[in-house]
C-alpha cells in the first residue's frame, strides 16, 4: 500500500498548504465586516472548469496509484512471471507522446488567437490519440497469439487491467475532445475555445505521464529503480 | 425536566445493566487473563466518561432549557478548558492504549516451548494434526488433498509420516503445555474461534497463520468459526478438550499417524482390487 | 461540462457576478424529471435513497425474526439470511447513508449555505443523479436474478465471496460489483460538483472560517471520499476479473468441496486492503456531515454559538486526514504481519482524540444556553447519547489485543450499529424535521415527531445496547441460529427475542414518520422562511421553498460568521449572516 499511502501524503501537504493560506487560526466571530477587510480568503477565482479537471486528477491519480499498490502486492507472490513487453508499445508511448505535443501546440495556437492551429492540434491530437488506442489494442493481440492469456499469470492479468483503465481514461478524454472541436466546427469564439483547448491539454500530459509510470512498472523499471533507491539508503 | 430525566436515566441504566447483566464473558481457559485486565480497564475508563458526558448533559438540559426570558451566555471557545479537556483525554487513552500494546507484544510473541499444532478449516469442518515423535510437521500443499490426503500432506516428506492427523474428531490437549497453533484453510477464510480461549485468528487459504497460548484448565470448550465462510458457517463445529497430562496421552496413543492412515487405504484399495478381480 | 463561458467572467469573482448564466429549464420533464437544479436533485437523492433504504429497513426485520425466533420463520433459511445481512449492510452503509448525506443533503444545502445559485456543474449534477438510479436499481434487481443476490457479507471477502459455498454466487456478487462501480462513477461525478462549488462559488465574504459547519462536515467527507472509493473501485474491477475471466488477484490454489480449483497463487489479504482502505474512511464519510450537521442543529435550537467553533473545523480536518492511516484496524485477526497492529492501534486511538474534542464542544454548546426541546433538538441529543456510547465502544475494537476476543462477535455488530447507523441516522431524522420547513415551506407535525423520536431513540438504544453483552458472552456474528454451544446460556436467546421485538416496534414508528412526511406536505403548518431564527445563508431565501436560481436578483454578501446567536446587545437573539454590521455594536468588548 505504500504508492497510495505515498499519494495520500501529497495530497495531504498541498491540502495542508492552501489551507494554511485560508487563516483557518482567525477568530471568526470578531471578524465582523465585508470581506474587503480579509482579502485572499475568498472563493477561488480559477473558472470551475479548471478546479474541476484538478479535482478529477487528483481522483484518477488515487485510481492510478491504488493498481499501482496492488501490482507492488501482488508481485512479491512466488507465482508472478513477468511477461515480455510487446514491442509495438514504444511505437505507441512515441504516438501518444505527439498526441500530447499536437495538443500543446493547439494550446499555443490558441493564446496566440490562431483559430486554424487550434484546428490543426486537435485533429492531430485525436488522431495519434485514436492509433494510440488501436496500437494497444494491437499489443493486446500480439500478446495473446503469443499465448499470455489474461488469466494464465497475474502479470498478465494486471498488464491487460493497467492497460485498459488507461485506455478508457482516454477514450473518455477523446469524448471531451471532440466536444472541443465539434465547438470550434461551430465557429465558437477564441476565449470560449481557449479554456476548452487548455482542460484538454492538461488531460492529456496527465494521461502521458500515468502512461510512462505504468510503462516503467509494467517494464520492470520501477523495481530496478526502487532497488537503486534501497541500496542508497542502506 | 422529563428529558433530563430520561437521558439520566439512559445513564444510570446502562451502568445498572452492565453491573447486573447476567450476560459477561466465559470463563477463561488459557493464559490470556491479560486481555481480561485490559477490557476491564477499557471498561473503566470509558464507563466514567459516558457517564460524565451523558449526565452532564442531561444537568444542562435540566438548568438551561427555554424559559421565558432566558438569554444563552456568549462565549465563543474557552482555548484554556480545550485544551485541559484534550489533554485529560490523551491520558486516558494512553492508559487505554499501553496496557493493550504490552499485552500484544505478549500475543505475538511465540515461546520458544511452544509445541506446534495445526488446524485446518474447510467448507464447513475441521481437522487438526500433531507433531509425531519426531517433533516436527511435514509439509503441506492443496495440491495433495485427496479423499485419502484430507489435510494435504505431502506424502514424499518424512516428517509428514509420523504426524497425527484427526480428520473428524474432537483436538485434544494437555494442560499447563504452551501451544502455537497453526492455521490453515483449504478454500475460504475461516476463523478458530473457542471463546474461553479469547485468542483467535483467521486462517487464510494460501498460507499459514498463527496464535498461541497454554490452556490453564481442563474441560470441553466448543470451537466455532468466526469468519463468515458461506452457507454453514453456523454449522462448523467441533470440541475441543483440554485434558491432563496422562489422559492426554492415553488418547494421543490412540490417534492414527499419517502413514497408517494412507497405508490401511493402500492395503484396502488393494484388497477391493483383487477381490474384484 | 464547459456550458458556461467562463472565461468571460475568469476575472471577477464569481459571486460578484449579477447572475451566473443559470440553465432554466423548458418543459415538465426537465424541470422536475431531468432536472440540472440541486434542490430537485437533492430530493430525488433522497427519496432514491429512502426507498431503498426501506428494503434494507425490511430485510432488517427479518433478519430480527430469525434471530429473535430461530426455527419459527421456515420461509428464511441460512442462504437467505447470509443474503438478507449483505444487501442490510451494503444498501444501509454505502446506497442509503452516504447518498443521503452527500447527494441528498449535500445537493440541497450546499449551494444555499455558501450563498450560490447551484452546483457549479448542474449537468454532471444530474448524470450524477441518473448513475445513482442506475446503481440502485442494478443492486435492487440481484433479488430477481437466479441464485438471488449475494450472501457474502458486506465486506465481499473472497474467496468466499465468488465461490459455490455462498448463496449468490452466479448473478448476485456480479450485479453487485458492478453496482458498485456504477455509484462510484455516479458519486464521482456528483463529489466533483459538491468540492468545486465550496472552493468556488462561495457568495461574496464568505471565508471558509464563515462557513457553517455542516458546509464543512459535508466537504470534507466529499474530499474523503473522492480519493478513497477508487479502493472500492480497484477492489471491485479486480474481483470481477478473478470471477469472470478466472483471474487469481485474490484466489489462491484452493480445493473447493473436494475439487481442485483452477486458481493460483493470489491474496485475500490484498482485498482486505483495498476494501478497508476505502471502508475505513467511509465510516468517516458518514460521520463527519452528520457532526457538521448536528453542531448547526445544537447550535441553532440552544440559541448559542457552537462551543469553539475553531476547534471543531481543525477536528474535522483531522479526523479527515488521520482516517486514511488507521485501515487496518479492521484486520487485526486477518492474519495479517503482527506488528502492524502496534502502529494501527495507535493511531485508531489517537483519532480519538480529536472526536472527544468535538463531543465535548457539542455538550458545552449546551451549557448556559438557552436550550428550545425541539424535535431538531431531541434527535442530536439522542445523537450524541448513541455517538459517545459507539464511540467508546470503538475503543475496545481499536485497541488491538481488545479486539482479538471481541472481533466477529456482537459486540461489533452493536458497536458499528450504534456509531455509525443509530447516531447518523439520528441526525438524518433530526435535520430532517429542521430542513423540512425550508424544503417544502411547511412544519412537520411535532407530536408525532416528538413521539417518533422517544420511540427511535429509546428503541434503538435497547437494541444496540444489550447486543454488545452478548458479543462478550462470545456469540459471534453472522449465525443465522447460534444453535448448542455450552457457553451459551438460555437467557441470551431471551435476549435475542427482546431486541427482536423492540426492532420490530422501532421499525412500526418509521412509518409514523413517513405518514408525517406525507401530511404535513399538505396539513402542516406553513412555516414562513426562517421559523427556527437561524443565522445561516440557506434560511434567509427571498422564497420558501427556494426558487430556481436560489438568491433572486442578487446574490447575499456575508458580512459574519455562521454563529452570532445571543449576541449582547443585539436587537434578536439571532443575526443573519447576511445582516450589515452597525457602527455600534456592543459585541466587540464581549468577547473573551
Amino acid at each position: 500500500m505504500s504508492a497510495i499511502v505515498l499519494f495520500m501524503a501529497v495530497i495531504a501537504v498541498i491540502v495542508g498548504w492552501w489551507l494554511s493560506q485560508q487563516r483557518l487560526t482567525a477568530k471568526p466571530w470578531l471578524e465582523e465586516g465585508s470581506i474587503d477587510d480579509f482579502p485572499g480568503t475568498g472563493a477561488m477565482t480559477l473558472p470551475a472548469a479548471k478546479i474541476g479537471l484538478g479535482v478529477f486528477l487528483a481522483v484518477a491519480t488515487s485510481l492510478f496509484a491504488l493498481f499501482i499498490s496492488a501490482y507492488s502486492m501482488r508481485m512479491n507472490m512466488v507465482d508472478w512471471r513477468t511477461l515480455p513487453v510487446p514491442g509495438l508499445l514504444w511505437f505507441n508511448t512515441g504516438v501518444l507522446v505527439l498526441s500530447s505535443v499536437a495538443l500543446q501546440w493547439a494550446y499555443v495556437a490558441a493564446h496566440r488567437n490562431d483559430m486554424d492551429g487550434v484546428i490543426v492540434g486537435l485533429c492531430a491530437g485525436a488522431a495519434s490519440a485514436v492509433t494510440f488506442l488501436v496500437g494497444q489494442l494491437l499489443a493486446w493481440q500480439q500478446l495473446r497469439s503469443a499465448g499470455y492469456f489474461v488469466a494464465s499469470n497475474p502479470a498478465n492479468s494486471f498488464f491487460y487491467m493497467i492497460t485498459a483503465a488507461h485506455g478508457l481514461h482516454l477514450m473518455g478524454g477523446l469524448v471531451a475532445l471532440g466536444r472541443t472541436t465539434a465547438k470550434v466546427w461551430r465557429g465558437a469564439e477564441m476565449p470560449q475555445v481557449r479554456l476548452s483547448v487548455e482542460l484538454c491539454t492538461i488531460y492529456w500530459h496527465f494521461l502521458l505521464l500515468v502512461w510512462l509510470v505504468l510503462l516503467g512498472l509494467l517494464t520492470g523499471w520501477t523495481d530496478d529503480f526502487v532497488d537503486i533507491c534501497r541500496r542508497l539508503l542502506t | 425536566m422529563v428529558v433530563a430525566i430520561v437521558l439520566l436515566l439512559v445513564a444510570v441504566g446502562s451502568v445498572l445493566f452492565h453491573i447486573y447483566s447476567p450476560w459477561w464473558w466465559t470463563p477463561i481457559a488459557t493464559n490470556w487473563s491479560y486481555i481480561d485486565h485490559t477490557i476491564s480497564i477499557t471498561f473503566w475508563i470509558t464507563g466514567v466518561v459516558f457517564f460524565a458526558v451523558i449526565a452532564f448533559m442531561a444537568y444542562c438540559v435540566f438548568r438551561f432549557h427555554h424559559k421565558e426570558g432566558r438569554q444563552a451566555h456568549y462565549n465563543p471557545e474557552n482555548k484554556k478548558l480545550e485544551w485541559w479537556l484534550s489533554v485529560g483525554t490523551g491520558i486516558g487513552v494512553a492508559a487505554m492504549l499501553a496496557p493493550g500494546l504490552f499485552v500484544w507484544h505478549q500475543f505475538v510473541t511465540v515461546p520458544a516451548d511452544a509445541t506446534e499444532i495445526e488446524v485446518m478449516g474447510q467448507q464447513w469442518q475441521w481437522s487438526f494434526r500433531l507433531p509425531g515423535k519426531d517433533g516436527r510437521m511435514g509439509t503441506t500443499d492443496v495440491r495433495f488433498v485427496s479423499s485419502d490426503n484430507p489435510m494435504g500432506l505431502n506424502p514424499d516428506d518424512k516428517h509428514g509420516q509420523d504426524d497425527v492427523v484427526i480428520a473428524s474428531d474432537d483436538l485434544h490437549l494437555p494442560v499447563g503445555k504452551p501451544v502455537k497453533v497453526l492455521l490453515r484453510s483449504l478454500d475460504v477464510l475461516h476463523d478458530f474461534y473457542v471463546p474461553e480461549f479469547r485468542a483467535k485468528m483467521d486462517m487464510v487459504p494460501g498460507m499459514v497463520t498463527y496464535f498461541w497460548m497454554t490452556p490453564i484448565r481442563t474441560g470441553t470448550f466448543d470451537v466455532l468459526c468466526a469468519e463468515l465462510c458461506g452457507a454453514a458457517h453456523a454449522q462448523m463445529r467441533a470440541k475441543v478438550i483440554v485434558d491432563e497430562e496422562s489422559e492426554y496421552h492415553a488418547w494421543l496413543e490412540k490417534q492414527k499417524t499419517f502413514a497408517e492412515l494412507s497405508g490401511r487405504n493402500a492395503v484396502m484399495r488393494a484388497t477391493y482390487e483383487s477381490g474384484g478381480k | 461540462m464547459v456550458d458556461v463561458p467562463y472565461d468571460r467572467i475568469a476575472d471577477v469573482p464569481p459571486a460578484e457576478v449579477p447572475e451566473v448564466e443559470l440553465y432554466h429549464p423548458k418543459s415538465w420533464w426537465t424541470q422536475y424529471v431531468f432536472s440540472q437544479d440541486a434542490k430537485v436533485i437533492a430530493i430525488q437523492y433522497s427519496l432514491t435513497a429512502s426507498a431503498i433504504g426501506l428494503v434494507a429497513l425490511v430485510l432488517s426485520w427479518l433478519m430480527r425474526l430469525q434471530l429473535g425466533f430461530p426455527g419459527t420463520f421456515s420461509f428464511i433459511d441460512a442462504n437467505q439470511y447470509l443474503q438478507f445481512i449483505t444487501m442490510h449492510g451494503m444498501i444501509m452503509v454505502i446506497y442509503l447513508l452516504t447518498a443521503l448525506f452527500l447527494g441528498g443533503f449535500g445537493n440541497y444545502l450546499i449551494p444555499l449555505m455558501v450563498g450560490a445559485r447551484d452546483m457549479v456543474f448542474p449537468y454532471v449534477n444530474m448524470l450524477s443523479y441518473w448513475v445513482y438510479l442506475l446503481a440502485v436499481v442494478v443492486l435492487a434487481s440481484t433479488f430477481f436474478v437466479p441464485g438471488g443476490p449475494t450472501g457474502a457479507g458486506w465486506t465481499l471477502y473472497p474467496p468466499q465471496a465468488i465461490l459455490s459455498g455462498t448463496p449468490g454466487q452466479d448473478w448476485g456478487i456480479v450485479l453487485m460489483l458492478a453496482s458498485l462501480i456504477l455509484f462510484i462513477i455516479g458519486f464521482t461525478m456528483g463529489g466533483l460538483n459538491y468540492v468545486v462549488t465550496v472552493l468556488q462559488a462561495r457568495t461574496r465574504g464568505m471565508t471558509l472560517m464563515r462557513l457553517p459547519l455542516t458546509v464543512w462536515g459535508i466537504f470534507t467527507a466529499t474530499v474523503m471520499a473522492l480519493l478513497a472509493f477508487p479502493a472500492l473501485f480497484v477492489a471491485s474491477v479486480m474481483m470481477l476479473f478473478d470471477r469472470l475471466l478466472g483471474t487469481s488477484f485474490f484466489m489462491p490454489a484452493l480445493v473447493e468441496m473436494g475439487q481442485q480449483m483452477k486458481y493460483g497463487g493470489g491474496s485475500p489479504i490484498l482485498f482486505q486492503h483495498l476494501f478497508w482502505f476505502f471502508g475505513h474512511p467511509e465510516v468517516y464519510i458518514v460521520a463527519l456531515p452528520a457532526f457538521g450537521i448536528v453542531s448547526d442543529l445544537i447550535s441553532t435550537h440552544a440559541r448559542k454559538n457552537i462551543f469553539g467553533y475553531r476547534m471543531m473545523v481543525w477536528a474535522i480536518v483531522g479526523i479527515g486526514a488521520l482516517s486514511f492511516v488507521v485501515w487496518a484496524h479492521h484486520m487485526y485477526v486477518s492474519g495479517m504481519h503482527p506488528h502492524f497492529g502496534f502502529f494501527f492501534a495507535t493511531t485508531t486511538l489517537i483519532i480519538a482524540i480529536p472526536t472527544a474534542i468535538k463531543v465535548y464542544n457539542w455538550v458545552l454548546t449546551l451549557w448556559r444556553g438557552d436550550i428550545h426541546l425541539t424535535v431538531p433538538m431531541l434527535f442530536a441529543l439522542g445523537f450524541i447519547i448513541t455517538f459517545v456510547n459507539g464511540g467508546l465502544t470503538g475503543l475496545f475494537l481499536g485497541n488491538v489485543v481488545v479486539d482479538v476476543p471481541l472481533s466477529d462477535t456482537m459486540f461489533v455488530v452493536a458497536h458499528f450499529h450504534m456509531v455509525m447507523g443509530v447516531a447518523p441516522i439520528m441526525v438524518v431524522l433530526g435535520a430532517i424535521y429542521h430542513w423540512y420547513p425550508k424544503v417544502t415551506g411547511r412544519m412537520l407535525n411535532d407530536v408525532l415527531g416528538k413521539f417518533h423520536f422517544w420511540v427511535t431513540f429509546l428503541g434503538a438504544y435497547l437494541i444496540f445496547f444489550p447486543m454488545h453483552y452478548l458479543g462478550l458472552l462470545g456469540i459471534p456474528r453472522r449465525y443465522h441460529d447460534i444453535g448448542e454451544a455450552a457457553f451459551i446460556p438460555s437467557s441470551a436467546h431471551t435476549l435475542n427475542a427482546f431486541i427482536t421485538v423492540v426492532a420490530l416496534t422501532v421499525g412500526v414508528a418509521q412509518m409514523v414518520f413517513l405518514f408525517n412526511l406525507v401530511w404535513s406536505l399538505f396539513k402542516g403548518r406553513p412555516s414562513g422562511g426562517n421559523p427556527w431564527r437561524a443565522t445561516t445563508l440557506e434560511w434567509q431565501t427571498p422564497e420558501t421553498p427556494p426558487g430556481h436560481g436560489n438568491w433572486g436578483k442578487e446574490l447575499p454578501v456575508v458580512y459574519r460568521w455562521a454563529y452570532d446567536y445571543s449576541v449582547p446587545g443585539a436587537a434578536q437573539d439571532f443575526i443573519p449572516q447576511n445582516q450589515p454590521p452597525k457602527a455600534t455594536r456592543a459585541v466587540q468588548g464581549a468577547a473573551p
